[in-house]
């Protein structure tokens, strides 16, 4: 069974392509067949971090407006097996993106070329390219910046994902939605100057997927354009491969929520 | 943390300042979630009428819509301050 993941958060710049494209890359390097679709049309990007933008000739509206079919649009990631990018229009306007249209699109996806996984990589803001990435999810991930503007945005989504998405609509309920917390410092957690995981869950009162400690390797992983969860060396990498699984259902404890132990002489003298 | 900082007087740490201020805004906007969009404008012009005859603060008021078996509840309710004579 094809499952939609809408990948939201509301507030901009918080890691909604950089999870998608990292969360597309880890279950397919799991086996599973999975497409990541950049709702974002106007601003694409997602070709960007996954590293395909030269190879861009047809995109979701060309799909939608019935210029391209599905196989022409698609384009096969060069690392991984069985994983897809379905970039956004770069020129045209957002009307295009039509409810019927979507679920057209996404019902090839599941049909014709058999996806187990189709994330959608939802825009920022509240408008009808974000209403479309959700509309059809059977399952979030809202990712959220330990601040309080982009929590705040957060639980505002969660508002709108109880409300606006076709099983709430039908009277299905919400689809289960889980935090994933990026940018996190834990020494900044420590020195009290940081939202903790614990406070941000209390507030949004939502499942916890996973927390993506501030790392390096995500900017340079977007140099690159290579999803940073291909980067396993890094903590960022790691963090979003334990992400997945847990996303998979496995049981994994969740790492890199403590700062690095200092020394007696470093804990005497060192700290703020 | 250092252990000169327990001998130092300390600001409150922002994170403890960032977390109240964001149960308070959160609670509040989910009290008027999914509720009509007029919600806010009729809890101004209530705020208005009551504060004709006393002086209420705008916290003073608090709308809500909840839905209960098939029907809509507006629910009203208005703190008038303590010394207030009645």
């Amino acid at each position: 069974m094809t499952k939609i993941v809408v990948v939201t958060s509301g507030k901009g710049g918080v890691g909604k392509t950089t999870t998608s494209a990292a969360l597309a890359t880890g279950l397919a390097l799991r086996g599973f067949r999975t497409t990541v679709i950049d709702f974002d049309v106007g601003l694409r990007n997602l070709d960007l971090i996954m590293g395909c933008e030269r190879r861009v000739v047809y995109d979701l509206v060309n799909v939608i407006n019935g210029d391209a079919n599905i196989r022409q649009a698609l384009i096969k990631d060069k690392r991984v097996e069985n994983l897809f990018i379905l970039p956004a229009s770069q020129t045209r306007d957002k009307d295009a993106l039509t409810q019927e249209g979507v679920e057209r699109v996404l019902n090839a996806l599941r049909d014709d070329m058999a996806m187990d996984y189709i994330i959608c990589d939802s825009p920022a803001g509240i408008e009808k390219g974000a209403l479309m990435a959700a509309y059809y999810a059977d399952e979030a991930v809202v990712v959220t910046n330990p601040e309080v503007s982009s929590v705040r945005d957060s639980d505002r989504m969660l508002g709108i994902l109880a409300s606006k998405t076709r099983r709430a609509e039908q009277g299905g309920g919400d689809i289960p939605a889980r935090l994933l917390l990026t940018r996190y410092s834990p020494e900044r957690v420590t020195r009290g100057e940081m939202l903790s995981v614990d406070d941000v869950r209390e507030i949004l009162a939502i499942d916890l997927l996973g927390v993506i400690p501030e790392s390096q390797a995500v900017l340079n992983a977007s140099n690159a354009g290579s999803p940073v969860i291909l980067d396993t060396e890094s903590d960022a990498g790691q963090a979003y491969l334990d992400a997945v699984a847990r996303f998979l259902g496995d049981e994994v404890p969740h790492r890199f929520l403590t700062a690095g132990r200092k020394g007696l002489l470093g804990r005497l003298f060192g700290g703020q | 943390m250092s252990i000169f900082s327990y001998l130092l007087p300390k600001k409150q740490r922002s994170a403890a300042v960032a977390k109240e201020r964001l149960q308070i805004i959160v609670a509040r906007e989910r009290s008027t979630r999914g509720g009509p969009d007029y919600l806010p404008q009729l809890q101004e012009e209530l705020l208005a009428v009551v504060r004709k005859y006393v002086p209420v603060d705008p916290d003073a008021v608090n709308v809500q819509v909840d839905r209960d078996s098939g029907c809509e509840i507006l629910e009203l309710n208005i703190t008038l301050p303590e010394n207030h004579p009645s």
